[in-house]
């Protein structure tokens, strides 16, 4: 499969080399190429998501020829290796000696938090799917748009549909021991207790552990786990979960249940809850061209990583297009970004806040097994959903962000 | 938390380790040098099993076996045409087999990208048992039983064999053994090659519990230095002792202080580098 | 004034005029790297070289120099004191480090320090309470010695070069000193040292301080360079390549750890952008130097330079003979 991936990638390459050549003599260039670069994860557990996430971008090339506004676009792909040491290294690579226009990516929050200073004083224009609340909260990064989702953004509901549907009262949270982690956690303890439950323990692997034995050994005397791990661990603690004879609902964020991981989950994944800004049983046109496409190249059906960049692409187009084009002025062109509103995408309508985060519709899947094979199916939809949830936006600010130690355990 | 299912997760863990540092073990002891390119045998053991049962679908303890003569077959290579350069040399063998570890781990993930591979348990091996009151997973019991029956032949091995006596000889007194017309560089080809096969099988038998993915050698071969520092070098009981008492360490150390995981666990190797440098069982040699 | 001053002086000119020559902020950037990993190669190359010792956990002692300053800036310290701080902490960290390895020698000094080394990783990834863990701790600020700010690539540049060139002076010091002497004569002979009178712990006990310091300076760097620091920078990855830095320049030398890192730097950052796999290409490097060039690639160079000049000089010799014929002896 590892072959056959990069065949194809191969010949992408070539195919939108040769197309980006024939249609050189149509382009009307705007003077000089476009250049985007994407900051992802090649190596590690969180490679899963990062190779999905360069097929989204790659799948939106291709749809665009390679234009965006008329502009031709050069794309640059860096492998941060999955942590801050790497993104900072290679955000520095693509702003100084690339000279990117607009970078997409990172893909962890922890990388995202490292780079933070660094693109805003380099005032260059960066979408992430990393989910880092404060970038767009307690220290708001003027040059950083999410179209995505913050990291609590998909547990507040998430919660929700715990306490209510669910009728959960006490549950214990096991996610990796980084910011992505801890984030999740305490969004979904925060909205979770203020619905009658309880949270009563916290586990905290870190991002790579051989083995989760010691961790779900301690799960017990509960009565549903909130899960949040990202990449491919989704795929190894449920199996060490199912392996343990653990039977108790689990729960998840965006990254627990993503639709790409389906095809590697075995039988322990059905009965998984998820909550997530994008699904596949989405009907909307540019979903369903989305995922036709994805198929075609890349033989896998997509997922959130994949589907966030695509979304993100489709983001710096509009705001291109708003600019006319123009990308030399970084601060009007931060500006087209953050004011553009789309109603047709994979994800569904969206819109950015004052923060340059994204307003947007979460969905709730159940995982189960249909026709032989497992899908999510969406169960609940939350509409418009911002990161405050329905909290009172000053209120929030001024309570510390989610991290390990907040929300408190109440004893 | 539950004190005795903590303790079996140690056990499991111990007879993987064990079937890793095996390996690590005998080469120490024999030739003197500290195979730092064991984890990356390991991890590209764990590599060629996968791909020989996710993508070909072979039986999966056909597929262990396979990759451990695979791996074993590369560690002869290894053996023969770089350390041999270099016999003698130590420190020079101990830098070279640094460098070989980048360059495997390089090449794992050129060959198979940094997307992790997960497999599956073997067939008949799924699922848990109850033991104790309580469900435990079957395969980690299997693992128990294999690294007993992988013991129980590397023992026979070098207690009852001609092989093994000339090895013991060798981890005695290399010199000697040279002396008396033992043919040592052969000799450490062939235990080269045995330990790198030993490594690569563990790699595969592991996978279920630990999947597959790039930093495993960096994850894995630490361990396989405790278990033998603390173990003694050339001894196999203390390879198994070691083994046992890192698993304890390891589980219990994650689960009780997550925060001195990683010095609960480097310390007693510290102390005994320190304080006994033999290790438990090992012989004062050098 | 021999070649080598020469050379020496044509160095120095080359570095000091570096941002002007040098186009893009990046290879600023990437030059300032290769002086700091320089300081580095060289601290360990006093253990290394002259000692006789080889440290698989010197990037223990790297970090911990970083993580102290970046701890201490996050508390609020003003940036003397942090620096004070951090080599402060880093010397009793490098004691503690000393007492424990010097206990052993060859292999088993490897094998400690490796420990060692992982111990130090082990508490800067698990101990989030104070390191916080993988998510790293990030620096608010550079410094500004005597008022000049060292935000912009090429200030910092300069700062480095001027701890570089004293780190360079410190080494060529130490290494001319009776103490390196005494040092390279417990690494040839530790018994006819102790024979002599000398102390041999005690003297590789101050060249493990001397060595320890100079990392912890160059962690010192590499933080405010970074403004960043994680467990990625103490794992034995980073270990080992600051021995290949010391190796394959050449463990001994003054200039070999400089060559070492300048090679190392630019095979990471410059060279991966063509060659992805560079590690490998790192690797084996590291392989073909053990095995053919093991004194490393300056005394290795000079070897082969010194072969042709012979080799020519005997051709001219031949070439400019007078044409006489020799009287039959």
């Amino acid at each position: 499969m590892a072959m056959h991936r990069r065949k194809v990638l191969k010949g992408i390459a070539a195919s939108g080399a040769s197309l980006a050549v024939l249609k050189a003599p149509y382009v009307h260039a705007q003077g000089a190429p476009f250049k985007l670069g994407l900051l992802t994860v090649k190596t590690g557990p969180l490679a899963q998501g990062g190779i999905q996430m360069e097929q989204g971008v790659q799948i939106y090339l291709k749809e665009k020829n390679n234009t965006f506004a008329g502009r031709k676009v050069e794309f640059f792909s860096a492998d941060t290796g999955g942590n801050p040491a790497g993104a900072k290294t290679k955000v520095q690579e693509l702003v100084e000696r690339d000279k990117v226009d607009v970078i997409l990516g990172p893909l962890a929050a922890f990388e995202l938090l490292a780079i933070s200073d660094y693109f805003a004083q380099a005032k260059t224009p960066l979408m992430s799917l990393a989910a880092a609340e404060d970038l767009t909260q307690r220290k708001p990064n003027p040059y950083f748009l999410r179209a995505s989702a913050t990291s609590a953004q998909a547990m507040h509901p998430m919660a929700d549909f715990a306490a209510k549907e669910l009728k959960l009262k006490k549950m214990i949270t096991i996610s990796e021991d980084f910011a992505f982690g801890h984030e999740q956690m305490g969004g979904f303890q925060q909205t979770f207790e203020d619905n009658g439950g309880r949270i009563v323990k916290k586990l905290w692997p870190p991002l790579v552990t051989p083995d989760y034995a010691p961790y779900i050994a301690q799960i017990g005397d509960c009565d549903g786990v909130c899960q949040g791990f990202a990449g491919s661990n989704p795929l190894r603690f449920m199996k060490a979960y199912a392996g343990a004879g653990l039977k108790f609902p689990v729960v998840g964020g965006e990254t627990a249940g993503d639709d790409a991981l389906l095809r590697s989950f075995g039988d322990e994944a059905v009965g998984l809850y998820s909550c997530c800004p994008y699904t596949l049983d989405l009907n909307t046109d540019s979903n369903k061209r989305f995922i036709a496409a994805m198929v075609k190249e890349f033989n896998v059906e997509p997922g959130f990583y994949a589907a966030g960049l695509y979304v993100n692409c489709m983001v710096v187009e509009e705001g291109l297009k708003k600019t006319g084009g123009k990308s030399d002025d970084k601060e009007a062109f931060m500006k087209a970004l953050k004011s553009v509103t789309l109603s047709d995408t994979p994800r569904g309508p969206i819109k950015f806040d004052s923060f340059g985060n994204v307003i947007g519709d979460f969905y709730v899947r159940h995982c189960e097994k249909a026709g032989g094979k497992l899908v999510n199916k969406t169960v609940k939809t939350y509409k418009n959903v911002s990161q405050f949830w329905t909290y009172d936006e000053k209120k929030f600010l001024s309570q510390p962000v989610y991290s390990r130690d907040f929300p408190p355990l109440k004893s | 938390m539950n004190f005795w299912l903590l303790m079996a997760y140690s056990v499991s863990l111990g007879g993987l380790l064990f079937l890793l540092s095996s390996g690590f073990s005998l080469i120490f002891g024999l030739m003197r040098i500290p195979n730092l390119t064991h984890g990356s045998l390991f991890m590209l053991g764990a590599y060629i099993g996968a791909t020989f049962i996710v993508w070909n679908r072979t039986n999966f303890w056909f597929a262990a076996i396979l990759s451990a003569i695979i791996v074993a077959g590369i560690g002869a290579v290894i053996e023969r045409f770089l350390l041999r350069f270099l016999a003698g040399k130590e420190l020079a063998q101990v830098l070279v087999t640094l460098g070989i570890s980048f360059m495997v781990s390089d090449l794992c993930l050129m060959i198979w990208t940094g997307d992790p591979i997960s497999v599956n348990n073997p067939p008949g091996l799924d699922g848990a048992t109850q033991i104790l009151g309580f469900p435990f997973p079957t395969y980690r019991m299997a693992v128990i039983l294999i690294a007993v029956v992988i013991a129980a032949g590397l023992w026979l091995l070098l207690d009852r064999t001609r092989l093994g006596a000339m090895i013991r000889a060798g981890v005695d007194d290399p010199q000697m053994a040279r002396v008396v017309g033992i043919p040592v560089p052969w000799l450490f080809t062939i235990v080269f090659a045995l330990g790198a096969g030993l490594a690569g099988f563990a790699g595969t038998v592991g996978s279920p519990i630990l999947s597959v993915y790039n930093g495993l050698d960096q994850e894995m071969l630490p361990l396989a230095l405790v278990v033998v520092i603390l173990g003694g070098t050339g001894s196999l009981l203390g390879s198994l002792v070691g083994s046992f008492v890192v698993g304890v360490l390891y589980i219990f150390g994650q689960a009780k202080l997550p925060e001195l995981a990683y010095f609960v666990l480097f310390l007693p190797m510290v102390l005994i580098l320190a304080l006994r440098p033999q290790g438990l069982f090992g012989r004062p040699t050098q | 004034m021999s070649a080598s001053r020469i050379a020496a002086g044509i160095a120095l000119i080359v570095l000091a005029t570096l941002p002007l020559w040098l186009t893009g902020v990046y290879y600023i950037n990437v030059a300032s790297q290769i002086l700091f990993y320089a300081v580095f190669a060289l601290g360990l190359n006093v253990l290394v070289g002259h000692a006789g010792l080889v440290s698989l956990g010197h990037a223990g002692l790297f970090g911990l120099a970083s993580y102290a300053c970046a701890i201490a800036l996050q508390g609020h310290w003003d940036h003397s004191a942090a620096i004070v701080f951090a080599l402060a902490v880093t010397l009793v960290g490098t004691a503690v480090f000393a007492f424990l390895s010097l206990r052993a020698t060859g292999i088993g000094f490897i094998m400690i320090t490796l420990a060692i080394g992982q111990i130090l990783w082990g508490l800067a990834y698990r101990w989030i309470g104070l390191t916080n863990g993988d998510n790293g701790v990030s620096v608010p600020s550079r410094p500004s010695p005597f008022g000049i700010s060292l935000v912009s690539p090429t200030n910092f540049y300069y700062a480095t070069l001027v701890v570089f060139l004293l780190s360079v002076a410190a080494a060529a010091i130490f290494a001319q000193s009776p103490f390196g002497a005494s040092l390279r004569g417990t690494r040839d002979q530790p018994r006819r040292m102790t024979a002599l009178g000398y102390h041999v712990w005690m003297v590789r006990f101050y060249a493990c301080l001397f060595s320890g310091l100079m990392s912890g300076v160059a962690g010192i760097l590499f933080v405010y360079y970074n403004l960043f620091i994680s467990p990625q920078t103490l794992a034995l990855a980073a270990s080992a390549e600051v021995i290949l830095m010391v190796i394959s320049g050449g463990s001994g030398t003054l200039l070999g750890p400089i060559v070492g890192a300048a090679l190392v730097v630019i095979m990471k950052n410059v060279v991966s952008a063509y060659i992805v796999r560079w590690n490998l290409v790192l690797g084996a490097i590291f392989v073909a130097i053990v095995i053919l060039m093991p004194e490393g690639l300056v005394p290795g160079t000079v070897r082969l330079w010194r072969k042709y000049r012979t080799a020519t000089a005997v051709r001219d010799d031949a070439g400019l003979a007078p044409k006489v014929a020799e009287p039959k002896t």
